[in-house]
């Protein structure tokens, strides 16, 4: 095999199909996601240490920054959720060659609900 | 007919350059030398009107370096022996058109990935047909030739399933396009997983449980992402992915049943 790096492969392989996409998509949410859990339990656990040591971390949860990032995890969430019916329909279901629409109801759904979030956080 | 116009009502008719309407007279081809550690030669070759890949990979065989390796056929995209990676892409050579794939009148051609490099454009297929051995992709018969012949209809759903997989003619460029096969070496891959879903729907074929277990283990139909790179590139037009999605769904019956 002709030896080549990650992004040497990457670039010289081509355009990518939807479904590529959509597994790229679904493999770093995830990722993300199983990042982020630990510190969810973390934050949750304040509440063991008293009433004030829990209103104190969600008062700084207020913060914009925090906003923007609970935004990306809202995204994040719906990414990985419509990118997984995706698989299962396409796993499950019979095969009727709309795997391509599949991933794009996946990113449509997952945009949707980016979009609604943003505007009902504010 | 003059080339250069389409027919009317035929899809397949595509447009093609006449001679003098080339944008180019020769077209600059770095060809893969020499073993994984080998360079790339560039050649310059001239160019002609319905010119294929593997007419230019030819030319540089018989006019430039008669020891330049590479493998072919039919011509006719029958065999599948003549797939190599031009520009980046896994292809069959002999139906691939230069004016379809040269950017910029150049071309690159490396021999397919995924496999071990024999020379040049040759690869090593062994790898390749041992995981259709792997995933059982030998009809397993239930009948001898003194039975009567088998009745299939051609409508049934068993069938249309095994139709819909059983044009493969084994050129690798699915394998060669799969990320999950350069991910880990051992996957099976899209075309032996293909060939194992055709005689899943075989009705004539009495292997199906030894079959089912050998394309469940951890190298096999599961490991596929549904990327889908195998049936974008497969020059037969087959979807691959539809091929593992189904045996995914036989292995998940299987299991419930008892079976595995």
């Amino acid at each position: 095999m002709i030896r080549q790096g990650p992004l040497q492969r990457f670039r010289s392989h081509g355009d990518r199909p939807a479904g590529w996409w959509a597994f790229i998509v679904h493999r770093i949410s995830g990722v993300a996601l199983a990042l982020f859990l630990p510190v969810h339990f973390w934050a949750l656990g304040r509440a063991l240490e008293g009433e004030a040591a829990l209103e104190g971390f969600l008062r700084w949860t207020g913060n914009p920054a925090v906003k923007v990032a609970e935004w990306g995890l809202v995204v994040l969430l719906a990414a990985h959720l419509t990118g997984g019916l995706r698989v299962l329909a396409l796993e499950f279901l019979p095969w009727r060659n709309w795997q391509k629409s599949l991933a794009a109801v996946a990113a449509g759904v997952s945009l949707l609900v980016a979009v609604f979030f943003l505007l009902a956080v504010r | 007919m003059t080339a250069g116009t389409a027919q009317a009502g035929d899809p397949h008719r595509e447009r093609r350059p006449e001679t003098a309407q080339l944008a180019s007279s020769s077209i600059d081809v770095d060809v893969w030398r020499g073993v994984a550690d080998g360079r790339f030669v560039r050649y310059r070759v001239p160019r002609e009107a319905s010119q294929t890949v593997l007419d230019v990979v030819t030319w540089i065989q018989r006019n430039l370096d008669p020891t330049l390796a590479y493998r072919y056929a039919c011509r006719v995209g029958m065999c599948g022996s003549c797939a190599m990676t031009v520009n980046g892409v896994a292809r069959w050579t002999c139906r691939t058109h230069v004016d379809r794939v040269a950017a910029g009148a150049r071309l690159e051609l490396r021999p397919l990935s995924n496999l071990p490099v024999i020379r040049d454009l040759v690869c090593d297929m062994r790898g390749f047909f041992d995981k259709w051995a792997a995933a059982r992709g030998r009809l397993v018969p239930t009948a001898t030739r003194n039975d009567p012949m088998a009745r299939v209809l051609p409508a049934s759903r068993e069938r249309r399933a095994a139709d819909a997989a059983i044009e493969c003619i084994g050129c690798g460029v699915c394998h060669a396009s799969c990320d999950i096969v350069a991910w880990r070496p051992d996957y099976l891959g899209p075309a032996a997983l293909n060939r194992a879903w055709t005689l899943v729907n075989d009705v004539r074929d009495g292997g199906n449980r030894a079959r089912l277990a050998a394309v469940a283990g951890d190298a096999g139909c599961h490991a596929c992402h549904s990327q889908a790179s195998c049936t974008e590139r497969c020059p037969k037009h087959l979807a691959p992915t539809a091929s593992i999605a189904g045996l995914k769904r036989a292995v998940s019956r299987a299991l419930l049943k008892g079976e595995l």
